[in-house]
């Protein structure tokens, strides 16, 4: 024989240690280039064991209302990302049209659409939470959400989930 | 890379232990596999693990969860229950495949 044969290596998936790392990301904003950012790293933290919350304030209540999650809008309009003069972006239709070439985009990358994402996200175990101010101001109400929402919380309920875990806002 | 032995055969392992090669897998070396992560194999373990080799070998890459759950008929429950905490890494592992290399 002419190779050395070792033991093989066990990954470490860390079982043996118990974790207690907690990932909190806050989505404020509702366009779709801005609703993805939360929720493949929300899929992402699951997918690692990490118990993960989402909390859904202003815009970011498009993601998970009835009405508007599944019609989310990129506006391309003041976003120097998309190397294209503002004069042009700002032309009637534009928002449609940049919209349309995102979600053909993700599909092309068989990324999942926001509800089936947060479909994916909570049979893995993650949280999701509405934030009580924002849905008073925008007259919402628990009926009125995605119904995986948990439930509408304040900002001092949001603090007691957040305790020791790292947050995101984004 | 290095050549260990596992269940008997001699295969080529990365750093952290997973197959390099999948066709170097046997039913032999999943079961020493899964036991040296604690999991227990039921059938319907292997069947998402042949589900996940078949799917590798035709498409060339690891399917990740959605795919797992759309094509394979696994729901992301499931793949939690039967391959707890890290559903993608742990099923990969014992079915000699890389880790998925996408994000979803």
């Amino acid at each position: 024989m002419t190779t050395a044969t070792e033991a093989a290596p066990i990954p470490k998936f860390g079982d043996e240690e118990e974790t207690d790392r907690k990932l909190v990301i806050i989505c404020s904003k509702g366009s779709l280039d801005m609703a993805y950012p939360g929720l493949v790293l929300a899929n992402a933290a699951l997918g690692e064991g990490i118990e993960t919350h989402l909390f859904f304030t202003f815009w970011g209540f498009d993601m998970i209302t009835e009405k508007t999650m599944d019609h989310l809008k990129f506006s391309p309009l003041g976003n120097p990302a998309t190397h294209m003069p503002n004069f042009v972006m700002g032309l009637p239709g534009m928002t449609s049209f940049a919209t349309h070439m995102m979600k053909s985009q993700i599909e092309g990358l068989d990324l999942p659409e926001v509800r089936e994402f947060l479909e994916l996200i909570t049979d893995a175990g993650g949280h999701l939470w509405a934030c009580r101010m924002s849905a008073d101001m925008m007259h919402l109400e628990q009926k009125d959400l995605y119904d995986r929402v948990e439930g509408i919380i304040n900002a001092s309920d949001f603090i007691e989930i957040a305790e020791g875990a790292q947050t995101l806002f984004i | 890379m290095t050549t260990a032995t596992i269940a008997g055969a001699e295969v080529q392992v990365n750093d952290e232990g997973f197959l390099t090669d999948p066709t170097e897998w046997t039913e032999e070396i999943a079961k020493q596999l899964a036991e040296n992560i604690g999991i227990e194999l039921t059938d319907r373990h292997w069947e998402m693990i042949r589900f996940i080799r078949e799917d590798y070998a035709a498409n060339g890459v690891t399917p990740g969860t959605r795919r797992v759950q759309a094509a394979g008929g696994f729901t992301t429950k499931e793949q939690f229950t039967l391959f707890p905490k890290k559903p993608q890494k742990k099923s990969a592992y014992i079915a000699g495949v890389p880790k998925p290399a996408g994000c979803v």
